[in-house]
C-alpha cells in the first residue's frame, strides 16, 4: 500500500506574524520556516502506517517555491521514502495546489493520501477536501484516529459535538487533527540519510492547468487590539462589577 | 444576486451558524435560498422559512443523508447550484467538511470563514490563528464562502414565511458511509451557542476540579470550555476546547479560570463581549486581555463567587 502525504512549507508556529508596514501582506522576512504542524501529523501517522507494516511507501509531495525543499528534506529525515516538489515562484491557493497534488495522484496511484486539515498560515481547511472531490475519492477530515484494513479504512473524526467515526473505502483522503498522534523528532543519523534519497521535482507551470491567482489580497492589518482593562481586588468587586458596569450578569 | 445558504441542522433543529451565515448572506444581497438537506427533516425546512431575510427554502430528504457525509453532500449542492452566484455554508467542521469539495467541483476558489463582508466580492478573513487580518477580493463569478458564525449576529424569526419546495436526492456515491457517534451529551447551552462561557485551563490541575465551574456555570446558564492545555492533560474531552484548535467563541461574558492565555487559546475567544481573567499568576498573558482581572488562587476564588452569585 502507497501513502501519498502533501506537506507544506508554513511559518514555525512559534512566530508571532505581524503585518507588513504598508500592510500589503504579512512580514515574512528573516522569519523561521518549518512543516506545518498538520502536515508533521499526517506524516508521522503514514511513517507508522509503513512500520506496522500496512503500508509498502510513503511519499512526500509539496507545492511551493524552490525553498521547500528544506521541508521535503525534514519530511525524508522523519521517515519519508521519497518526496516530490511541484515547483512553483507564486505562492499557489488551494484549489491549484489540490489540482496540482490531483496530477500527482493520477501518476502514483496512492492507496491513502493523509493531510493536515489546515495549514497555520492561511487557516483556510480546503485542500485536502479539494483533492478528494477532484479524484471523486471518500474522505475522513479531522482525524483523531484511523484504522486501515486491506480496501477501506474507519475513520474516528473530531466533530463540534463530538466524535464521529465513518468507513471510507480505498483509495481515500484522510486529514489529520491534533490528537492522532504525537509527532517525533528526526534523528541525526536520518537527517543524513535524508540526503541521498530521492527527491524529484517538477514545474507546476507545466502540469497543464490555469494556475492564476483568483483571490486578491488587499490588505494585511492586526485585529483590533482589546482596550486595557482592570484587576479587581475581590470577588465581591468582581460580581459587582459584572451586576453593574458590565450588566452581563443579574 | 442569487445567494445560496447551506443549513447546518441535526435533522430535528437548525444550528445557530446558519443564522448566523443567513446574516452574512443578507449583508451581501437580498434573494436568499437556503438548502436544507437530511433525513426526515421537514421541521427543520420550517423553521428556516419563518427566518428572517430568507426569500426560499428548498428542501432534500433521503436516507444517504441522514449523517451529513460530505461526497454525497456536496455533489446535491453542486446539482442545484447553477443559478446562484454566491454558495455559503457555516465554517464549523459540518460547514468545512463538504464546502471545499463544492468548491472544486465548480471549479472555483473558495474563500474561507470570513468575518466581515466588505463589498459583494470583498471580504474580511483572519489568517495565522487571527494574528492579522486579511482583507481579499474574490475574482471569481460564482463565490463560494465560509462563514464565521461568532462574526454575524444570526437572524431571527422574519415577518413573512417563505416558500418551500422539494428538491430530490442523487444516487449515493457509496464511497463512505457511517459507523457511529459519540456526541457529548449536556444540559447546558452548546459552547459556540452559549451567552456565558466558563472556562478552566491546566490551572484547575484536575478533571475532578472542573466541578467548581460546573457549578459557577450551572447558576448562570454557561457553557463549560478549556483551554487545549486542560484537554491535552486529559482533564476533560477535546469537545470542550476553545481555541484556534478548537472551539471559536464569542459570548455576552467570557471567564477565563487558571489559563495562561497562549495565542492559540486568545484566538478561539478575543472576541468575547466581557472577558474575566481568574488567575494566581499577575503576569499571565490572559490579563492582557480581560476587561477584569483577579489575581487570586482559584481554589479559593471559585467557591466564593459560587457561593456569592
Amino acid at each position: 500500500m502507497k501513502i501519498l502525504v502533501p506537506i507544506k512549507r508554513v511559518v514555525d508556529y512559534n512566530v508571532k506574524v505581524r503585518p507588513l508596514s504598508d500592510q500589503s501582506n504579512v512580514d515574512l522576512n528573516n522569519v523561521k520556516m518549518s512543516v506545518n504542524p498538520f502536515c508533521e501529523i499526517a506524516l508521522e501517522e503514514a511513517v507508522r502506517l509503513k512500520e506496522s507494516g500496512a503500508a509498502t511507501e510513503v511519499i512526500a509531495v509539496t507545492v511551493g517555491k524552490q525553498a521547500s525543499q528544506e521541508q521535503l528534506r525534514t519530511a525524508l529525515a522523519l521517515g519519508a521514502d521519497r518526496a516530490i516538489l511541484v515547483e512553483s515562484d507564486t505562492l499557489a491557493e488551494p484549489l491549484v495546489i489540490a489540482k496540482a497534488l490531483a496530477k500527482i495522484c493520477e501518476d502514483e496511484k496512492p492507496h491513502l493520501i493523509i493531510l493536515g486539515k489546515q495549514a497555520i498560515d492561511g487557516d483556510n481547511n480546503q485542500t485536502g477536501q479539494m483533492l478528494s472531490a477532484l479524484m471523486g475519492y471518500s474522505q475522513a477530515t479531522n482525524a483523531s484516529e484511523i484504522k486501515l484494513s486491506a480496501d477501506s479504512a474507519d475513520v474516528t473524526r473530531e466533530i463540534d459535538g463530538g466524535l464521529q467515526t465513518i468507513k471510507i473505502s480505498l483509495p481515500a483522503i484522510v486529514t489529520t487533527d491534533l490528537r492522532l498522534n504525537e509527532p517525533r523528532y528526526a534523528s541525526l543519523p536520518n537527517i543524513m540519510k535524508a540526503k541521498k534519497k530521492e527527491l524529484n521535482i517538477i514545474n507546476l507551470s507545466e502540469m497543464g492547468f490555469d494556475t492564476s491567482i483568483r483571490t486578491e489580497l488587499l490588505s494585511v492589518e492586526l485585529p483590533p487590539q482589546r482596550a486595557a482593562g482592570v484587576i479587581v481586588e475581590s470577588v465581591d468587586e468582581l460580581i459587582d462589577k459584572l451586576k453593574n458596569e458590565a450588566k452581563v450578569i443579574s | 444576486m442569487k445567494i445560496l445558504v447551506v443549513a447546518e441542522h441535526d435533522n430535528s433543529t437548525l444550528k445557530g451558524s446558519t443564522n448566523s451565515t443567513i446574516a452574512a448572506a443578507k449583508e451581501i444581497g437580498s434573494d436568499i435560498s437556503v438548502l436544507v438537506v437530511g433525513n426526515s427533516c421537514s421541521s427543520v425546512a420550517t423553521e428556516v422559512a419563518s427566518l428572517d431575510g430568507v426569500t426560499n427554502v428548498m428542501l432534500a430528504e433521503d436516507e444517504i443523508y441522514s449523517n451529513f457525509l460530505a461526497e454525497d453532500l456536496a455533489k446535491l449542492v453542486e446539482s442545484v447550484s447553477d443559478e446562484y452566484e454566491y454558495i455559503l455554508a457555516p465554517a464549523t467542521t459540518f460547514g468545512k467538511n463538504f464546502l471545499p469539495r463544492v468548491s472544486a467541483l465548480l471549479d472555483s476558489q473558495q474563500i474561507s470563514e470570513i468575518t466581515e463582508v466588505v463589498s459583494s466580492d470583498t471580504f474580511k478573513r483572519p489568517i495565522y490563528a487571527g494574528s492579522c487580518i486579511a482583507t481579499v477580493k474574490s475574482l471569481e463569478t460564482k463565490k463560494i464562502i465560509s462563514v464565521r458564525s461568532t462574526a454575524f449576529d444570526g437572524v431571527v424569526v422574519g415577518p413573512s414565511e417563505a416558500p418551500i419546495s422539494n428538491v430530490a436526492s442523487l444516487d449515493s456515491l457509496n464511497i463512505s458511509s457511517f459507523v457511529n457517534e459519540d456526541l457529548a451529551v449536556s444540559d447546558r447551552p452548546e459552547l459556540t451557542a452559549a451567552d456565558i462561557v466558563v472556562s478552566g485551563g491546566r490551572g484547575m490541575q484536575s478533571g475532578d476540579n472542573f466541578h467548581l465551574l460546573d457549578s459557577i456555570a450551572d447558576k448562570l446558564g454557561a457553557a463549560v470550555g478549556a483551554s487545549r492545555a486542560a484537554v491535552d492533560a486529559g482533564f476533560v474531552p477535546n469537545d470542550y476546547q476553545v481555541g484556534q484548535t478548537g472551539k471559536i467563541v464569542a459570548p455576552d461574558l467570557y471567564i477565563a479560570v487558571g489559563i495562561s492565555g497562549a495565542i492559540q487559546h486568545l484566538a478561539g475567544m478575543k472576541d468575547s463581549k466581557v472577558i474575566v481573567a481568574i488567575n494566581k499568576d499577575e503576569d499571565a498573558p490572559i490579563f492582557q486581555v480581560a476587561d477584569y482581572g483577579l489575581v487570586a488562587d482559584l481554589f479559593e476564588a471559585l467557591p466564593e463567587l459560587d457561593s456569592k452569585l
